[in-house]
């Protein structure tokens, strides 16, 4: 009963997960576009809990909806030229991104094929947040840091392009 | 009376009833399960729409108290029935969308920000073993499922096709993304010290002492942030009726509008709560006082307590501007957010 109720929620997550991405790159309303990021970013955040990985689950709707999607519709609603009317998403380069598409797609696809995935024999993490918190401090500590550093830098960088000098 | 008392036993007993029910008449574990997320779901439903009902006029008559007026008088006894015959004109309201606006958009922006305000209640732990469920990351998922409830906001003011609900939209996302920053860093103080995010086992951890005296600080950061995060007055930019007449919700009618102010009250009731289980002990009682109240009495009393300090806020302060929101925001509760992590770090390492 289990598995076949984790089958069905991994496809019905997936295809929500799918059917919004290709909205997001089709519609032609960009505030539209956004709201199906939203969506799509929430149901690979269903897909995550299905495979308790609870943490990862909230993080993503925390960081991607609650502060990328809502950062993406303040920039879209500030710069109002663009919602005024239908703004066409594809230009004469179609055919040439469709190839190198395609050719992405056919790589990951033969990467997945090749790889030998090891089954952990490890039954279910308990709290999973513990866990992930004691390796970012323990083991995994100066990559953590290090991409601290590297959000500061974009902070920084963002602030010096947007102030105003006073000179 | 005495289950009140022993809530634990209480949930015990039902479930041992209902899965021997099950056993007895064969039916499949999964059909129980059902049932009792939808019997659940439409308890907390009308939980949120009679304490809905009962805010509002509590808000309207503080409001008027404070103002030296009665306030509602008319419908019932000191007008207890006023915010029943109000429900009742918005249901029976016409369905107004604007000629301008995105169809789909508008309809669906008040479900967007009622659905997440409902879902907090998830978490909320009303009284031992009384709680939806007891997720280990409980105050991480409150605050996930907080920010979705903004896109909801957005979407309102950007699909009513008008300035003023535009704007309303606008501000409501830079503040919210703003002071979610600060609610994080106020809560943490709490989770530090417990070492645990799940509601259950941060109200056991208080047991002795409030978690209020050890963060004071933390606890007017929150009820700050909280404030900001619920979009009330003070820091009621989004609608700020003088400026943008109803903010994101101005051409919204009807159920629609009730929709919006069902998920306000709602969230003020759930940010209520968590304030009380994170700094107030939850559902026990004051330490060291000999009075025995059922726990979800003293949960309520203290959550009211806390609604009733957020209309407070309401009625006594002055709208501030959205450069001096954003100032307070980031200049203020955000570095008193980090000494206040940096104090109870320094202390649990002496200690």
């Amino acid at each position: 009963m289990e598995g076949i109720g984790q089958i069905i929620t991994f496809y019905i997550l997936a295809g929500i997960a799918v059917i919004s991405a290709i909205l997001v790159i089709s519609l032609r309303n960009l505030v539209h576009c956004v709201i199906s990021l939203a969506l799509m970013m929430l149901a690979i955040a269903g897909l995550y809990i299905t495979l308790f990985a609870e943490f990862i689950a909230m993080v993503q709707i925390l960081i991607y909806i609650g502060a990328v999607v809502v950062l993406f519709l303040f920039l879209i609603m500030l710069t109002l030229r663009l919602t005024d009317k239908d703004i066409k998403q594809t230009n004469e380069q179609k055919g040439i991104s469709f190839i190198l598409a395609g050719l992405l797609l056919f790589l990951l696809v033969t990467v997945l094929n090749r790889t030998s995935w090891n089954i952990s024999p490890e039954a279910v993490v308990e709290n999973t947040t513990s866990k992930i918190g004691n390796l970012l401090l323990t083991t995994y500590v100066f990559p953590f840091e290090l991409i601290s550093v590297v959000l500061l830098a974009c902070l920084i960088g963002a602030i010096v392009i947007a102030r105003k000098d006073k000179d | 009376m005495e289950l009140l008392f022993n809530t634990q036993e209480l949930i015990d007993s039902i479930n041992i009833f209902l899965t021997n029910l099950c056993w007895n008449y064969n039916i499949p574990s999964w059909i129980l399960t059902v049932v009792i997320m939808a019997v659940v779901a439409g308890i907390v439903a009308g939980f949120v729409a009679v304490n809905t009902m009962m805010l509002v006029l509590a808000e309207r008559k503080i409001a008027a108290h404070m103002q030296d007026r009665l306030g509602p008088m008319r419908v019932g006894f000191h007008g207890i029935l006023q915010t029943v015959a109000d429900a009742i004109k918005l249901v029976l309201k016409e369905n107004i969308m604007p000629k301008v606006a995105d169809k789909t958009m508008f309809f669906l922006a008040p479900i967007i920000v009622f659905a997440p305000a409902m879902m907090a209640y998830v978490i909320l732990p009303w009284s031992p073993g009384i709680i939806v469920s007891d997720l280990n990351l409980g105050v991480l998922y409150l605050l996930a499922v907080g920010s979705i409830g903004v896109i909801g906001i957005i979407m309102a003011g950007w699909s009513s096709g008008n300035k003023y609900s535009l704007l309303g939209g606008m501000r409501s996302a830079a503040q919210v993304v703003s002071y979610e920053v600060s609610m994080v860093l106020s809560i943490l103080g709490v989770i530090m010290l417990t070492g645990s995010l799940k509601m259950g086992e941060l109200v056991n951890a208080q047991k002795d002492i409030w978690y209020i005296c050890y963060q004071p600080l933390g606890f007017l950061l929150y009820l700050m942030a909280a404030t900001a995060e619920c979009n009330r007055a003070p820091f009621d930019m989004p609608e700020a009726e003088s400026e943008l007449v109803a903010g994101f919700h101005t051409e919204y009618g009807g159920i629609k509008f009730a929709m919006f102010f069902l998920a306000e009250y709602a969230n003020i009731f759930a940010v209520s709560a968590v304030c009380t289980t994170l700094f107030l002990g939850g559902w026990q009682g004051i330490p060291g006082l000999p009075i025995t109240l059922p726990p979800i009495v003293w949960f309520l009393i203290k959550t009211y307590a806390i609604v009733f300090i957020f209309m407070w806020f309401r009625w006594t302060y002055p709208r501030v501007r959205v450069d001096q929101l954003m100032t307070f925001g980031w200049k203020l509760l955000v570095p008193l957010g980090f000494i206040n992590i940096l104090i109870t770090g320094l202390v649990m390492v002496i200690k």
